[in-house]
């Protein structure tokens, strides 16, 4: 075999106490096309920006070309040839092609001769057969061509390793297939290329070699031949043994609280995130939505929360067609929703406890009265929940920030749930936290549900889903792949799915 | 390996905010110290007479309330539309069309009796100063342009109205200056008897306080200030944006606006062409100083005012007059700088390897 381009050993990378990366090992060959796969938050980004230079290892040595090397700044690794299409593109929309690919380079000149600089940037994109107009304005662009345009800057400063922070997550399928296809005819030519993501079958077709990163280390690293959906599954999900399910009982009622038929929803983007999905949830029963986080269940949720406009389709609560009405409305129709970011979206860090439990409610008769807010009473019904679900604060008139962010979770649906509603929308509910946090949070959703409540509950983790719902449907590439009973559920079915595996 | 580094605080508490402006304000002065020497001046005797002939005698304190009265409520309409992250610059323009709404109500109205004519009048400077702010609301509520470029163009279009109202179809008979009649006796403001200070105080004071009460206890207050804070949430939270940046702005600028109706009809008793004189931009500086909070406002204009008044007094020992520009200035740049350091504190990083 021959000798490895890069060599990255034993690299571990802590910010504070949480450890992002540990002891990681990772090595690059020429011509190869290497995925890094792995959920969010398991370290993928942080050691690639160990490796372009942007955070220093606290411990670990990088090898280039088998000699030691520091790298300490990304014009360092830039220099070195190791450049990053990032995710959010750095290009300069008001410049041209050629501008935007020249101001990468080190050297370049103070009289710019535009036909010079975008013959020559026409030469180097069609030797990879890059589609690109060099003279064309980067806003005028599609974000596909930006992609390339991207690629190109690489390429024309001299890059040997590309590395992609999931390149396909902003391209339609077809795009994908193009720039995959670009990405071979450069390992083809002696380049090595390292892509991010976490789409299993993506990696399974495309890459040469995978290596799959869990919590910060490296849990598995094989030939893509070898690769099997079990394997990879294992992998990034875990060995699991069987859970059980936490509540005995699942007789929930008939009675359909959401009915969502053939939805669709673009995101932020404009491309398709959910594509024609219908799907019900009955009184008092928790539906898991399984899947690999960016497959459309964020767009889901928000749509089925009154944020995100409907392109298709129709979703109706309890009987009332809610499709094209506002988030007030949805509100009042008692549609509750713990969005997976809680501190920008669900709260306000910056405001106090009392002031967040109100955030949607301030119009309440109990709240409020002829718009002056019962500050009185808004303080202690606060406390009672501070109490009820034991949040630990400094006070009600502590700034949410401030708390830990179980706390801030235990607040955010105490507040969603007061007022009873009848559909509580869940993304990723404990996301992040610890035991003592999750196992409260799960508590509450329980006791909700017992109350007749709706869930819908997404997650990752397929335990949760296992211990929390009651049936689970499974999205990939934003369809919804199947809907399956708890009890006819199991990992290797749901994992088959998540990758797009048709049942 | 000793390493500084930056950590973002969490809280600040008011009184570490107040101490921590003070320390700025000082420095400023220290630095403009350095500016009165180098032109040939003791600064502390800069600085105490001024101090002295603003703040010393019933009289300058009586001439800096008079002359805070419009900064007041620029401030107190500028902090509005901060707080909700609006960036109004255009309080310079509303003032100026608040004025005109108040002189064409002064010229062409109704003659109503005693107290009526005077609020018929505050009405009229108020809803012209909204009206010249909903011109760059409506822009921004429905296609989001950015309301700091329209409200400043704003100004321009406001200000050349004026010196044409002024210099042309409404000039006093018989002036030199461009300035309007003297206002009728009924409609001009009377002063308190025996204090000598116009009764726009003691009104501009309970608007503040109607406005502290506004943010603190009122749904309108609350959602102004979680749109300030977190768009997102806001939203989340289906409260109303573009509701609120028409009602938002439409206030911001009728407070600006009644700044006319307080010089007009309290101080001037005529609308004069360049009636604003920078009030609006001051206004802003008034605003950040006091954190948007409309009782500190209060005090920092009629502080602001005293600084105006009293480079007038050191003119004579051949300081400039452009001293107390400066000074406000320096102020505002230093006390904003040093806002850094309630966000942030200095702490030493007793481990090496952490990436910088």
């Amino acid at each position: 075999m021959k000798e490895p381009v890069i060599e990255m050993r034993n690299i571990t990378k802590r910010f504070g106490d949480v450890t992002a990366n540990e002891n990681v090992n990772l090595s690059l060959y020429p011509g190869e096309i290497h995925a890094l796969l792995g959920e969010n938050g398991a370290g993928k980004s942080t050691l690639m920006n160990v490796l372009t230079g942007i955070y220093k290892p606290n411990s670990g040595e990088i090898y280039y070309q088998g000699k030691k090397v520091s790298i300490k700044s990304p014009k360092q690794a830039v220099d070195m040839g190791i450049g990053m299409v990032h995710q959010h593109f750095r290009l300069i929309p008001p410049l041209s092609v050629a501008e935007n690919v020249f101001l990468y380079m080190p050297n370049c000149s103070t009289v710019l001769r535009q036909k010079e600089m975008e013959d020559a940037i026409t030469a180097c994109s069609k030797e990879f057969h890059l589609d690109v107009d060099a003279s064309a304005k980067v806003w005028q662009l599609s974000v596909g061509e930006q992609q390339r345009v991207e690629i190109v800057k690489l390429l024309y400063r001299g890059a040997e390793i590309l590395i992609l922070d999931e390149p396909s997550a902003v391209l339609t399928a077809q795009e994908a297939v193009e720039m995959f296809k670009v990405l071979r005819r450069m390992a083809d030519s002696g380049k090595s290329v390292i892509i991010i993501s976490h789409k299993m079958n993506e990696v399974m077709q495309n890459a040469d070699r995978i290596t799959v990163l869990k919590n910060g280390r490296v849990e598995d690293t094989m030939e893509a031949k070898d690769a099997t959906v079990q394997r990879l599954t294992k992998a990034v999900v875990g060995e699991r043994e069987f859970v059980p399910q936490i509540r005995d009982s699942h007789n929930y009622s008939e009675e359909t609280v959401l009915y969502v038929e053939d939805l669709s929803v673009k995101n932020d983007k404009g491309l398709n995130a959910v594509n024609h999905v219908s799907f019900s949830v009955h009184a008092g029963e928790i539906f898991g939505i399984a899947g690999v986080a960016g497959n459309g269940q964020k767009e889901l949720t928000e749509a089925v929360a009154g944020l995100r406009r409907a392109e298709n389709g129709k979703i109706t609560v309890k009987g009332e067609d809610l499709t094209k009405l506002s988030i007030r409305k949805h509100i009042d129709k008692g549609v509750s929703f713990i969005p997976e970011d809680r501190l920008s979206m669900g709260l306000v860090p910056g405001l106090d406890l009392s002031e967040n439990m109100i955030l949607k409610h301030f119009g309440w008769e109990k709240f409020s009265r002829k718009g002056i807010l019962k500050k009185k009473a808004i303080d202690e019904i606060t406390k009672d929940y501070i109490q009820k679900y034991e949040i630990k604060t400094a006070g009600v008139h502590s700034p949410v920030g401030l708390m830990s962010g179980g706390n801030q979770q235990k607040l955010l649906i105490a507040r969603e749930i007061n007022g009873s509603p009848s559909l509580l929308v869940a993304s990723y509910p404990v996301r992040g936290l610890d035991i003592g946090a999750t196992e409260a949070i799960h508590k509450i959703l329980l006791e909700e549900s017992e109350k007749g409540t709706a869930i819908l509950l997404v997650s990752e983790e397929l335990d949760e889903l296992f211990q929390m719902a009651d049936r689970i449907g499974v999205m990939c590439d934003g369809n919804m792949m199947a809907v399956l009973n708890r009890e006819d559920a199991d990992y290797d079915t749901i994992g088959r799915l998540m990758s797009g595996e048709k049942l | 390996m000793r390493k500084l580094r930056l950590e973002k605080k969490s809280t600040s508490s008011g009184l570490s905010i107040l101490l921590n402006s003070l320390l700025f304000v000082a420095l400023a002065l220290v630095f403009c110290g350095f500016i009165i020497g180098a032109v040939g001046f003791n600064p502390l005797e800069v600085y105490g007479k001024m101090f002295s002939k603003a703040f010393l005698s019933s009289r300058g304190i009586r001439k800096a309330i008079e002359s805070g009265l419009p900064l007041m409520l620029c401030g107190l309409g500028v902090s509005v539309a901060f707080r909700m992250n609006l960036n109004n610059i255009g309080a310079e323009g509303q003032y100026a069309v608040g004025a005109i709404f108040g002189a064409a109500f002064a010229l062409y109205g109704p003659k109503l009796p005693g107290i009526l004519g005077i609020l018929a009048l505050a009405v009229c400077c108020f809803t012209g100063g909204a009206l010249w702010a909903l011109l760059s609301a409506a822009p921004k509520a429905f296609w989001d342009v950015d309301e700091s470029i329209t409200t400043l163009m704003l100004n321009y279009i406001a200000l050349i109205l004026l010196s044409y109202l002024c210099l042309g179809p409404w000039k006093a008979k018989g002036q030199n200056v461009g300035q309007t009649e003297k206002i009728a006796e009924n409609l001009a403001l009377p002063e308190i008897s025996g204090l000598k200070i116009s009764t726009a105080f003691p009104v501009v004071i309970v608007i503040a306080l109607l406005l502290f009460g506004f943010y603190k206890y009122t749904a309108s207050g609350y959602q102004i200030n979680v749109i300030g804070k977190s768009l997102t949430a806001a939203k989340y939270a289906g409260i109303n944006i573009k509701k609120n940046i028409i009602l938002v702005l439409a206030l911001s600028g009728g407070l600006a606006g009644l700044a006319g109706f307080v010089q007009y009809a309290g101080i001037t008793g005529r609308v004069q062409e360049n009636m604003p004189n920078n009030a609006g931009y001051t206004g802003i500086v008034i605003a950040y100083l006091s954190r948007f909070n409309p009782l500190v406002v209060i005090i920092v204009s009629i502080l602001f005012a005293g600084l105006q008044n009293s480079s007038a007094t050191v003119q004579v020992m051949g300081v400039p007059a452009q001293i107390a520009t400066m000074m406000q200035g320096a102020i505002m740049i230093i006390v904003i700088a040093g806002d850094f350091f309630q966000r942030y504190k200095i702490v030493s990083d007793k481990k090496g390897g952490r990436a910088s």
